[in-house]
């Protein structure tokens, strides 16, 4: 359904990038389609209509009228809009106030406070703070219990005090952090709806008491039309001073995002993709743009690409690939850095065109890479350097090991054979290795 | 910034009730009222597809006597049918088995909890399986319910084989001779095909033991979910079997409107709402009601 309004626009506009004049039918044509497609991605209906009337106005006006492709005008202004609506540059937590900082984390049920809590810990950790979480939810059976043990597995320290007053907790939390050396303290709180009054106090109690520096709103971003309203009600309350955008590896558009910024103004901090503590990124306004807009984030991938691959590595892969010295040593590291950017579903979800397909298709590949590399692992260093080393035996004995059939032992040999001698006869020419694994069967 | 919005949601809903009051039968809506209509089906998060479709179906309709509002309810409670049939309901001389599946913080271990509780008080058996095994405190989560609903939970190590608690789970309810078995699992995105797999697994576990189980298998949708509710039905129905949709947190502004959508697409019923945190805020799905949600006509 996505994929469908998403190739729509994407043909909207790239028919708009040809476009010689903006006349009013084809404006309209596009507009239209950008409201379907915002509207598909939970962008509220409000601010779907202030943007395209913002956007309408800018598509008629002089700087398309003077540019010389008026269409790709238009795509840009599209972009440009929503980026410059989203918020420019990367806002950070405050970190305000007397230490130890107070980060409090208030939202509806089920937004992900507690796991946004642990993972805000680590980041904290690993930009040199020392954090405390500490949960005050009193309501929700065995939520700090879950705060604690997320902490325990995050080698963080967790707060566990007496009583069952929000406050009273809070206030013990602040005093252990204070005691402990502690320079932020991480408040989870119970979620609460924004129309119970009872809950609502509660809150602002919170905030009265220990008037802290960050109020971030955790908000869900499989959330729909609703989503401004809750968070009017909260920022109408509590001081908030930011939101953390969750569970944005399912394949929701993200278009709350637009939506709270629109209607509050706040920044969005950060962005949680996965269910590991490191799966928290900063957030970037331009590629979420993309994402509303189906477009891809071949940004981050980029990015993703330069953290993992160790260019000297690579280069010397490149040589031993051309010389055919290439072993099953090389190829491990290889799927080693593969696997640093991310699964393959990940990495073509990232592309422009990868979203329309079907994380099914790609499975079946993943599946081939994790058994390869269970294999390889199964090798002794001797055979991953000798390949040719590897008889019956071995391979049943490897086949044992990694839990593999001898087949599956047999067809990685033969690939990495027909590898060998594809690189031999391409011999001289410079190409990219990954171009010339799956040239041998290796991968999508 | 706040109020703008705010004033616009609620001078929609104004218009929009006031423009369904006007509307009378033998007369055609005006655009305004169809747009004010389109509007407010959005915003209850029935999807721009449906709520597009749902008002060309009034501009199209015949001038007669039915009402448009009349008309469009219709129109929307027809979809909804499958609502008001029974589900599954108890086998003969062995234990019902339901499953409750669904995303990450949509409601599953509550939603269980308060079935628990409704089951109990209809005065039937019944045993929790705590098959959440990989959130932390998903147990323990449970176990609070089940000590005080009086309810044993039948619950592994953390990080255990989910299917490997279903099995037993069923084992124990068949033994001991209980009425509902309910199996509370991982939340699960439905992107993830390795943790979808494992749902595959588990309706296995189940059938293992006990011969046609899973009896239902209970999608648990926020009500707040927008437009991906239906990419979330389409992978939880094709790996999970699902056989219903469970509406939960039902007690903020959302409407849920996702659900129309899904039932529409996917020929689902609504079996439940969630509406609210006590242990009674589960009441069967009311379509009227839900309908009159949708259209703005319960504020």
């Amino acid at each position: 359904m996505f994929e469908h309004i998403s190739q729509r626009l994407q043909r909207t506009l790239s028919m708009m990038r040809g476009v010689v004049r903006v006349d009013e039918a084809s404006l309209g044509e596009a507009l239209r389609d950008l409201r379907m497609a915002l509207l598909e991605a939970d962008v509220n209906f409000g601010v779907v209509k202030d943007f395209l009337a913002v956007v309408g106005e800018r598509a008629q006006g002089q700087e398309v009228l003077d540019s010389l492709s008026p269409g790709q005008q238009v795509v840009k202004i599209v972009h440009e809009e929503m980026v410059k609506l989203l918020g420019g540059a990367r806002v950070s937590l405050r970190l305000e106030g007397a230490t130890p900082h107070v980060v409090m984390l208030v939202g509806l049920q089920g937004a992900g406070k507690t796991t946004t809590a642990a993972k805000l810990g680590h980041r904290l950790r690993c930009s040199g703070h020392s954090p405390l979480l500490a949960s005050v939810d009193v309501h929700r059976p065995a939520a700090r219990e879950q705060l604690a043990q997320m902490a325990t597995s995050a080698s963080l320290q967790a707060f566990e005090g007496d009583g069952d007053d929000p406050v009273d907790l809070a206030r013990q939390a602040v005093e252990a952090a204070r005691l402990n050396g502690r320079d932020v303290v991480v408040l989870d709180t119970a979620g609460r709806l924004h129309l119970d009054g009872t809950m609502m106090d509660e809150a602002a109690a919170l905030v009265e008491a220990l008037n802290p520096g960050d109020v971030v709103y955790v908000a869900d971003s499989l959330a729909g039309q609703d989503a401004v309203n809750t968070v009017s009600v909260f920022g109408g309350r509590l001081p908030l001073t930011g939101t953390v955008l969750t569970k944005l590896d399912g394949d929701a558009r993200g278009g709350v995002a637009m939506s709270i910024v629109a209607v509050t103004g706040l920044p969005i901090l950060y962005v949680g993709v996965g269910e590991r503590f490191e799966d928290l990124e900063p957030f970037h306004p331009d590629r979420i743009a993309s994402r509303i807009l189906g477009m891809g984030d071949i940004l981050t991938l980029i990015e993703k690409a330069q953290d993992a691959v160790d260019v000297e590595k690579t280069a010397d892969m490149e040589k031993r690939l051309r010389e055919a010295t290439f072993t099953f040593e090389d190829f491990r590291e290889q799927m080693r850095q593969m696997n640093k950017i991310g699964s393959i579903s990940k990495l073509f979800e990232m592309l422009p065109m990868g979203r329309g397909i079907d994380s099914k298709v790609l499975a079946p590949a993943e599946d081939d890479m994790r058994r390869f590399s269970a294999i390889i692992d199964s090798m002794t260093a001797e055979e991953r350097c000798h390949p040719q080393t590897i008889d019956g035996s071995r391979r049943r004995r490897i086949a044992k090991g990694s839990g593999t059939r001898v087949q599956d032992v047999n067809q990685l040999l033969k690939q990495f054979n027909t590898a060998r001698k594809l690189m031999r006869k391409l011999g001289r020419q410079r190409g990219n290795p990954l171009d010339m694994m799956r040239s041998a069967g290796f991968g999508p | 910034m706040v109020g703008a919005l705010g004033r616009s949601l609620s001078r929609t809903r104004a218009r929009l009730s006031d423009a369904l009051r006007h509307l009378v039968p033998s007369q055609k809506p005006d655009e305004e009222t169809l747009e004010a209509l389109e509007e407010a089906l959005i915003a209850a998060d029935v999807g721009p597809t449906t709520a597009l479709r749902l008002v060309e179906n009034l501009r199209q309709a015949p001038v007669d006597d039915e009402s448009p509002p009349e008309r469009l309810r219709a129109a929307m409670l027809e979809t909804l049918a499958k609502s008001k049939t029974e589900g599954n309901g108890p086998p003969d001389g062995r234990p019902q088995v339901i499953l409750l599946v669904g995303v990450n913080g949509s409601g599953k271990t509550t939603t269980a909890a308060k079935l628990g509780a409704r089951y109990v008080a209809q005065g039937r058996s019944v045993i929790f399986g705590a098959a959440d095994t990989f959130r932390a405190a998903g147990v323990e989560q449970l176990e609070v319910w089940g000590a005080r609903l009086d309810v044993s939970v039948i619950a592994h190590q953390p990080g255990g084989d989910p299917a490997a608690v279903v099995y037993d789970t069923c084992e124990a309810g068949r033994s001991r001779g209980i009425n509902v078995v309910l199996i509370d699992t991982a939340g699960r995105l439905h992107t993830k095909d390795n943790l979808m797999a494992e749902l595959s697994k588990i309706h296995r576990a189940a059938a293992k033991v006990i011969e046609g189980a899973p009896d239902e298998v209970w999608l648990v949708l926020d009500a707040t979910t927008g437009q991906n509710g239906l990419r979330q039905a389409e992978e939880f129905l094709q790996h999970a079997g699902v056989t219903g949709l469970i509406l939960a947190k039902l007690d903020g502004s959302a409407k849920g409107g996702v659900a129309l959508a899904i039932a529409e697409t996917l020929d689902l019923p609504i079996r439940f709402v969630g509406t609210g945190e006590g242990i009674d805020n589960l009441a069967p799905f009311d379509a009227e009601a839900y309908v009159d949600g949708l259209l703005g006509e319960d504020q």
